[in-house]
């Protein structure tokens, strides 16, 4: 272990105050993927901040109807939340299919988005990766890809953000709420991730020294139906493989689709929000012919790699059967 | 042979060691207390093949906190270095990535992580080669194969009687990588004392007294200067069957600080580099027959690897020499010596494997020959044992199928693949038989003292690995004096116990009830029923001279049914059933505990295990637990395991045989095979992931 510095946030402002001109600094909440990278030697923090007590802790419906969920709410919890529940089935299946109950116990809200991408590459450092060291080249293209991304990748780097949480955010078209030294800020999610280009290093477009307090989720549509569908190798305790977080509002009259938000998860450097599928979808008929031409659309900009052609084809299924299930209404 | 009658045998014992480990006061082999330990972090080579040319410690040593720096250019030097294996850190060379060259011991686990990391090598790399391939240049036979099998055998003339066969099947199957991860680590303490000298260990092992005797042998010592102690140990599968090399650093580090004890617990990403794994198999079925099913000819070629430190030949072919009859028959195992760690014992080395291509290659030929795959099973049954000519001990392969059939439901069942569809899934069923070895080891010894009027003390320095031997063991031994289980003080796991075998081969029980029943037959004889304390015998197992003359195994058939999801490929086991003949149960709770966990591991092995060798890098890099997939309980079905109620005569006296790794045998076999029943689609490589279904 690299010896560090750690220090109590008392408050938000405490907190950013703590790392301003620390750029060694990071903050510490559910430790979940911080502390394992610290162990791995992948992260060398010289200074750690902990957030993980701050009364960031609470889900509020606001008077517009949007929940705003606290940096600091546990996946658990969050899962758990009667309006999660009942008004965001797709978000409460995205938490309770991710990790294990031991980690969504201590995994935080903010931490889950923050959690970095995933490579068995990165994790290790007795290997070359260009998200860990700048430069120094991409492990996994030629190497083991079954985990890695299809859409949106780079030369640089073609690992997956490995979160099931954030893709439903992502569809949700949820709003990241983070204060630094200039006040409080919100960011669309969709601007928040970013592909990798040739800065794999950055996950986010989080300003250096930013702390994320809270997620605003805008209320559903009337009508909508929701789910999440994760494909992995093993029933429990895997990352996706492919994921789609769908939602699907279709015409009382005419059972024609009226709206859809479509998100994939374990394909893209980022949750792959799918607007060609989307547009795929609006104003036709809710069959199956129809999903698999909005599955074909998005998936036409597919780029895999050797080793995980077959995730173009599995997404596309994956998505098929997602919006088979909402729209005969086996989840909603 | 004489079978002792039963009292206590064949009774649900609870546990004896339950609420020391749910309470969490049973130690494992880092927690035991001794004075100002010093942790060990490994050094280990980041080249699969070369030279180290520096190993420079200024860095790690100015850490505060670090007592000592061991490299390849200043370790203690090894009495002994014909175990390739264990021979570390004695001269310059990197036979593998992983390889340990060196280590840091420092006051805090902490402190000797960090100052590993900072210790800076160069090496003079060389080309390395990691990749098994049939077509490896490298090829050879071995001597013979684990433990002491021909490696070759032939029978007949399989060739013409293939090419004569109305019904062939002539296929390829595959497994991958496989590694054991118990959930305790290996961990070592080590204490030099270097008064004597004199070595003790506090290990995480399957057997003391084979850690005794080869770390005695490596470090010049005699067995008396050794002890090996392990009274509880959280898993081994086979990896902790012997010692490897990180005893053997920690051994060094204990020597080098001169008194301290050493504490050296493994990570789990160093579970994949140096403490054994199972060899990828390339296996070629042929399977001749009659229109009827009736084998003709059958050849089991596997191609395999080891590496070149030392050789490890798992023996994959050779439950094809025994399962089935059939007049022809050959069977090979080809090596090739990669830059690679050694491979070990897992979870039924050869068995496993080796029926898992036979058992799939069994299905195919159902199918060519249009016959249940039952009924197919039950018209190759062999009178006598194939290979020997011997007669079985309990051959009850047909009861197992027979009963499972009825159990599971299996008539009437369509064989036609594709056709039973359940909303998003496609629904199929699998059978596959299952054979083990009734193996008893030699060498074994034990001790009974009468410590109180009416109570025993019975020692012997067996191994509990999790598996119930505390339980079973004490179970044997109030069978065996006639006495009551609280009448007993089992001490098992100390070399300072009468010498015990290792607890593998699924023969623990066997070999140390024997033992014991000798020792209770000796000290009745020489105290009679009413012994005053302190009367003790003392008696080695006798042979068992009836395993020359019968063919002694344990039996069982495996029936699973999947779903398969119609869109996205993923495999759900819905069911599984294995019904066994294992002999006497000594225990009906462990004794399911055993068999249900080996049919899990099965299912693992068929949907899941894998360990990817990065070939550019030539390390494992699904070096963890979310990346190296073991079934979750979420991928656990209703699962049972029935056993048929028998007693093996000829086995030993408590009629039993090994349950270990029975379960294991054949299950994946049976999930593949319910996989094509469901799908149509026959999957030859292990794991079947959804990928393979999607077509």
């Amino acid at each position: 272990m690299i010896p560090f510095e750690y220090h109590r946030a008392s408050s938000v402002q405490d907190a950013v105050t703590a790392v301003a001109d620390r750029p060694d600094a990071v903050f510490l909440a559910g430790g979940t993927n911080l502390v394992d990278h610290m162990k791995l030697g992948v992260v060398e923090a010289g200074l750690v901040v902990d957030v993980g007590h701050l009364p960031l802790n609470d889900v509020d419906r606001l008077p517009d109807g949007t929940l705003r969920v606290g940096a600091d709410v546990r996946n658990s919890d969050l899962a758990a939340h009667p309006i999660v529940r009942s008004h965001y089935p797709v978000l409460a299946r995205a938490l309770l299919s991710a990790a294990s109950g031991q980690l969504r116990n201590l995994a935080t809200t903010a931490g889950n988005l923050l959690q970095r991408t995933r490579c068995v590459y990165f994790q290790d450092v007795t290997t070359p990766c260009n998200k860990r060291t700048p430069g120094s080249g991409c492990s996994a293209i030629g190497g083991y890809t079954r985990y890695h991304a299809i859409l949106g990748a780079s030369g640089h780097c073609i690992a997956v953000h490995p979160s099931d949480m954030a893709v439903a955010m992502a569809a949700l078209d949820a709003h990241v709420v983070y204060v630094d030294a200039d006040g409080e800020h919100r960011m669309p999610l969709s601007d928040f991730y970013r592909l990798p280009g040739d800065r794999p290093d950055r996950d986010t477009t989080l300003p250096a020294g930013a702390l994320i307090t809270a997620v605003e989720i805008p209320p559903p549509p009337d009508g909508a139906r929701s789910t999440y569908r994760k494909v992995r190798d093993r029933a429990s305790y895997a990352f996706a493989l492919t994921s789609v977080a769908a939602e699907l509002v279709l015409d009382s009259g005419t059972g024609s689709v009226a709206g859809a938000r479509i998100a994939l998860g374990g394909v893209a450097h980022m949750p792959w929000r799918a607007h060609l599928a989307e547009q795929a979808l609006i104003g036709e008929s809710a069959t199956e012919d129809t999903f698999r031409r909005a599955a074909d659309a998005e998936l036409a900009q597919a780029e895999p790699v050797q080793g995980n052609e077959f995730k173009v084809e599995l997404t596309k299924r994956a998505i098929v059967a997602t919006l088979n299930g909402l729209a005969e209404g086996r989840q909603r | 042979m004489t079978t002792v009658q039963p009292r206590v045998m064949g009774t649900r014992v609870t546990r004896l060691d339950g609420p020391a480990k749910v309470t969490g006061t049973a130690s494992y082999a880092v927690e035991y207390p001794v004075d100002a330990p010093l942790y060990l972090h490994a050094v280990q080579a980041t080249i699969a093949r070369g030279r180290v040319t520096v190993m420079d410690t200024s860095a790690a040593t100015a850490v505060t906190g670090v007592v000592a720096v061991l490299t390849v250019f200043d370790a203690p030097r090894l009495a002994d270095t014909e175990d390739g294996d264990l021979t570390i850190l004695q001269d310059d060379q990197v036979h593998y990535r992983g390889q340990l060259i060196g280590a840091v011991i420092a006051e805090t686990p902490e402190t000797a992580r960090e100052a590993a990391a900072l210790v800076r090598i160069e090496y003079d790399a060389a080309e390395h080669d990691t990749e098994i391939r049939t077509d490896h240049p490298g090829l050879y036979a071995p001597e013979q194969v684990n433990p002491s099998f021909p490696t070759d055998t032939s029978d007949g003339d399989a060739e013409a009687a293939l090419r004569q066969a109305a019904v062939t099947v002539d296929q390829t199957y595959t497994t991958p990588h496989e590694h054991n991860n118990p959930m305790e680590p290996h961990a070592s303490i080590a204490i030099w004392d270097p008064d004597g000298p004199r070595l003790t260990l506090y290990d995480s092992t399957q057997g003391v007294h084979v850690v005794r005797k080869q770390l005695a042998t490596v470090f010049g010592l005699d067995l008396e200067q050794v002890r090996v102690i392990a009274k509880n140990v959280g898993g081994g599968f086979g990896s902790k069957g012997g010692p490897h090399s990180h005893n053997v650093l920690a051994a060094m580090a204990a020597q080098r600080v001169g008194g301290r004890p050493v504490k050296f617990a493994v990570t789990r990403q160093q579970m994949f580099d140096f403490v054994g794994y199972r060899t990828p198999t390339i296996q070629h079925i042929r399977l001749g027959a009659q229109p009827d099913g009736t084998i003709v000819a059958l050849s089991h070629d596997v191609v395999e690897q080891t590496a070149t430190v030392k050789e490890f030949a798992e023996q994959t072919a050779v439950p094809s020499r025994m399962l089935y009859a059939g007049a022809n028959r050959t069977t090979s195992h080809r090596l090739a010596k990669l830059d690679v760690p050694v491979p070990f014992w897992m979870r039924a080395p050869g068995e496993c494997p080796g029926t898992y291509a036979l058992e799939v290659a069994m299905d195919e030929l159902a199918y060519a020959c249009n016959v249940d795959p039952i009924e197919l099973r039950v018209r190759n049954e062999p009178d006598v044992d194939p290979e020997t000519g011997n007669p079985w001990s309990d051959r009850r392969l047909v009861e197992c199928l027979r009963t499972g059939a009825e159990r599971f439901g299996w008539a009437p069942r369509d064989p036609t693949p594709g056709l039973r569809i359940d909303g998003e899934f496609l629904v199929g069923t699998g059978v596959a038989s299952a054979v083990y070895p009734a193996m008893t080891q030699p060498g074994n010894s034990a001790r009974i003292e009468c410590v109180a009027p009416g109570r025993y003390a019975v020692q012997i320095g067996a191994a509990d690995i999790g598996t119930g031997t505390w339980t079973a063991l004490t179970q044997i031994a109030a069978d065996m004096l006639g006495c009551d289980i609280d009448a007993i003080d089992l001490q098992i796991g100390d070399t300072d116990l009468p010498v015990a075998s290792v607890e593998g081969g699924s023969s623990g029980l066997s070999s140390w009830g024997r033992a014991i029943y000798a020792a209770a037959q000796a000290f009745r004889q020489e105290h009679g029923d009413d012994p005053t304390p302190g009367d003790a015998s003392t008696a080695d197992a006798p042979d068992n001279e009836e395993a020359q003359n019968y063919g002694m195994y344990s039996f069982g058939a495996h029936f699973v049914e999947v779903r398969v999801n119609r869109y996205t490929g993923e495999i759900h086991s819905s069911r599984m059933l294995g019904v066994f003949s294992v002999g006497r149960a000594i225990n009906p709770t462990t004794l399911r505990s055993q068999l249900i966990g080996g049919m899990t591991m099965g299912l693992s092995m068929a949907l899941h295990e894998e360990s990817v060798r990065d070939h550019r890098f030539g390390h494992i890099v699904t070096q963890d637990l979310a990346t190296y997939h073991i079934a979750s309980h979420a991928d656990v079905p209703e699962i049972d395991a029935i056993w048929l109620d028998s007693v093996d005569a000829h086995a030993n006296p408590m009629g039993s045989r090994g349950a270990g790794e029975i379960g294991i045998v054949g299950s994946a076999a049976a999930v593949v095979n319910a996989i094509y029943h469901a799908t149509g689609i026959r999957v030859r490589d292990l794991p079947v992931h959804c990928d393979a279904l999607l077509n």
